[in-house]
């Protein structure tokens, strides 16, 4: 599915309260589906930062959902993170993988996951997600979106989307000192 | 599954070599205002854990590598928390793009006890012993040495400075073999 339709309905079904951590190739394309003082694009990061910083995050702040955007070459870095998460306890956390079997970023070479047909939903129930599911086309993601973070958490969805580094803002990002100072600024208020 | 019983079972002999005590620890890790303990132990670090598993105040959060750590120390700082990071030299060398990344691009600090594996044996051929001074050099976190018991308030002095100036505050805590 096209990537950044599938981030405007996520956009379109997310709570108002809800924090959202991007990183990589997310962190580029969310800002076009939303400007919203509880994103937090996370560029520069560290491959495979932004589940350990949501779920951070999520422990600080259990009031709030927390919605972790991330692309499969950044799990596939970190693939424990899965584990961690479950192991914390923690519920108010969403993971959303981007599934596009590249490493767009960097030109689109391939991650390992492409060659060995990783089920990543699998991976997460396996790990103790509540819940986990994939979708593949835009339609049943448009139709099941806003159920699916309706579930029990922590959750796990992976969508299978298309590669999309050609809808790559021009522009600068916002730089992550005045998103940190944003961020801090309504949390504490 | 009784965990006493495995601990009890596979309890590793007494430490001569080891600085803190777990009481010791958690009661420093209290009066900074630790909220959480993000881990991965050592034969050292990990003689602490049922005290750190004990303290009411603290939280052990048990990571998978330690690339985690520091990005799951930086979620909870800017959530408003305090957390402190404790690992081996080794998964600091693991962790260093992640460290790299929250300490120099986001310029959260972050607080941690580093054990230093084989620092106390000079005559060690351990290459995370080799490496360790000039790693931590090349971090410029500005680490301070516990390299015996009369360094210990280095940890509390250290790290409350650096809280109270939005600096990084690691300590170095020289190990037997680890």
């Amino acid at each position: 599915m096209p990537t950044v339709s599938a981030l405007q309905i996520l956009a379109d079904v997310r709570d108002e309260s809800t924090l959202v951590v991007t990183n990589q190739g997310s962190a580029r394309l969310w800002p076009l589906v939303s400007k919203h003082p509880c994103d937090f694009n996370f560029n520069p990061s560290t491959m495979g930062g932004a589940i350990p910083l949501g779920l951070g995050l999520a422990l600080a702040q259990p009031q709030r959902e927390v919605l972790v955007i991330s692309g499969d070459g950044s799990l596939l870095m970190s693939l424990g993170s899965l584990v961690t998460v479950i192991a914390s306890g923690v519920q108010n956390l969403t993971i959303v993988l981007l599934d596009n079997e590249i490493y767009e970023v960097t030109g689109g070479q391939a991650v390992p996951g492409a060659a060995a047909g990783v089920d990543y939903p699998g991976l997460a129930t396996a790990a103790g997600f509540a819940s986990a599911a994939q979708f593949a086309t835009l339609e049943a993601w448009r139709e099941g979106a806003a159920a699916v973070l309706q579930q029990s958490g922590p959750r796990f969805v992976a969508l299978r989307v298309d590669a999309a580094r050609d809808a790559y803002p021009k522009s600068p990002a916002e730089p992550i000192q005045e998103q940190i100072l944003r961020l801090r600024s309504g949390l504490s208020s | 599954m009784d965990r006493s019983k495995i601990t009890e079972m596979n309890a590793p002999p007494a430490n001569p070599t080891l600085m803190f005590t777990g009481q010791e620890v958690v009661a420093t890790l209290v009066e900074l205002g630790v909220t959480h303990v993000i881990w991965i132990p050592d034969s050292a670090t990990g003689l602490w854990e049922a005290d750190l598993e004990a303290a009411p105040s603290l939280e052990l959060l048990r990571v998978c590598r330690e690339g985690e750590a520091w990005p799951l120390a930086a979620g909870l700082a800017l959530g408003g928390k305090n957390p402190f990071v404790v690992m081996q030299t080794t998964g600091l060398f693991e962790s260093g793009d992640a460290l790299r990344n929250i300490v120099f691009d986001l310029q959260i600090p972050v607080f941690g006890l580093i054990g230093v594996r084989n620092w106390l044996y000079p005559d060690s051929p351990d290459t995370a012993r080799r490496f360790t001074q000039p790693i931590m050099d090349a971090w410029q976190l500005g680490a301070v040495w516990i390299e015996s018991p009369d360094d210990k308030p280095r940890l509390l002095e250290h790290v409350k400075k650096a809280m109270a100036t939005d600096q990084p505050g690691i300590v170095l805590m020289a190990e037997g073999k680890g």
